[in-house]
């Protein structure tokens, strides 16, 4: 395995003794160029500044803690290999959430709008002795947006986000989206209503940046159609 | 399939404002690439630019085929205003947060809109030549 060396550039930020945040340059040298980016970033933590904060959990695409923005596209540090992206790496926090310290940002605004639209099951119909069964064909329906593991990564790629955090954001919507299209939830009526608003799927302007950013390749501009379509012309079925 | 159909009848065109101004926003986008790219393509490539005169638009409008352009002249009129103030109405959403400062945005667009139509609808159905 061919072993390369990186310049890591970081927007770095702390609340105690910045103002602004402030880009610092690292060397990283002999490293795996199959490494995840995330490698990178914990070889600085671990052997050359410990001060360097970032968020990461499971590091492999599944927990969805290591969202940031690397040279320039929202992606999970890793599921992106050091070969595609070197030699010289940017790594940045995810815009339009407030940023605690470096790479950290603040995902309760995003996790309050995932809160609004109910994603949870709602069928007041008594559970049957066993599971509410459903058909492949019905299942298949929303498969795409189950997908979603609340990264965060497309609702920081939004314009309409990052122009007004009022905007419930395509990842609530496509949480939404899991339900509305699911035949053995009843909410369907209730979350159209809640995403039926000027901040809700209308503030989506088609910027497609979601669908780039995604890292589960969930096709989120068209989901997000679905539910407008649903709206307009009031029916799921299509 | 029968879940749906039940749901259905709760929020049927519970669509409202947003729903189909944004609908709206769809099918003029449509007409709008058919009607102003014609108007585009006979004034510019068929009338030709140098040829525009008041002489040229007065005879159109007054002509055989006068009812037919003065519907396509109100269509493009309401259509384009339309569809570009509801894109205003959207931008105001999106960068001006202050409630007050929004909805006084939103008024003034508002009535531009209102004002520039009926001048356009007036010039077009009051002209006699």
């Amino acid at each position: 395995m061919a072993k390369v060396n990186v310049t890591v550039k970081i927007l770095r930020f702390n609340p105690d003794v910045d103002t602004q945040p402030h880009w610092q340059t690292y060397e990283v040298k002999d490293i795996d160029e199959t490494a995840q980016v995330l490698d990178v970033l914990h070889r600085i933590k671990w052997y050359q500044d410990g001060t360097l904060t970032l968020r990461s959990s499971c590091a492999h695409g599944v927990c969805g803690s290591d969202a940031m923005v690397i040279n320039g596209h929202n992606r999970l540090a890793c599921k992106t290999l050091v070969r595609d992206v070197m030699p010289v790496i940017t790594v940045e926090p995810i815009r339009g959430l407030p940023v605690i310290k470096d790479l950290v940002v603040d995902m309760e605004p995003f996790f309050s709008h995932y809160k609004a639209v109910e994603p949870w099951f709602i069928n007041p119909d008594p559970p049957p002795t066993r599971e509410r069964l459903q058909s492949p064909e019905d299942r298949a329906r929303f498969d795409d947006t189950t997908k979603c593991i609340l990264c965060g990564a497309c609702t920081t790629s939004c314009p309409s986000f990052w122009a007004n955090g009022k905007y419930v954001g395509p990842a609530a919507i496509v949480q939404a989206h899991r339900w509305i299209f699911d035949s053995r939830d009843k909410g369907t009526a209730e979350r159209l209503q809640i995403l039926n608003d000027r901040f809700g799927v209308w503030a989506c302007r088609t910027a497609f940046n979601c669908v780039e950013a995604c890292p589960r390749e969930i096709d989120i501009t068209k989901a997000i159609g679905e539910v407008k379509k649903a709206l307009t012309f009031g029916t799921v079925d299509f | 399939m029968e879940r749906h159909q039940v749901e259905v009848s709760k929020y049927k065109f519970a669509g409202g404002f947003e729903t189909w101004a944004w609908f709206f926003m769809r099918i003029s986008g449509v007409v709008l690439l058919l009607v102003a790219v014609f108007h585009l393509l006979w004034m510019h490539m068929v009338i030709k630019v140098e040829n525009i005169t008041f002489d040229v638009v007065a005879s159109r409008w007054t002509g055989a085929w006068g009812p037919f352009w003065k519907t396509y002249d109100v269509a493009l009129l309401i259509f384009a205003l339309t569809h570009g103030f509801n894109g205003l109405r959207w931008i105001t959403d999106d960068y001006i947060h202050r409630a007050g400062w929004n909805a006084f945005v939103k008024a003034i667009l508002l009535v531009i809109y209102l004002v520039v139509i009926a001048m356009g609808a007036y010039t077009i159905f009051s002209f006699t030549g």
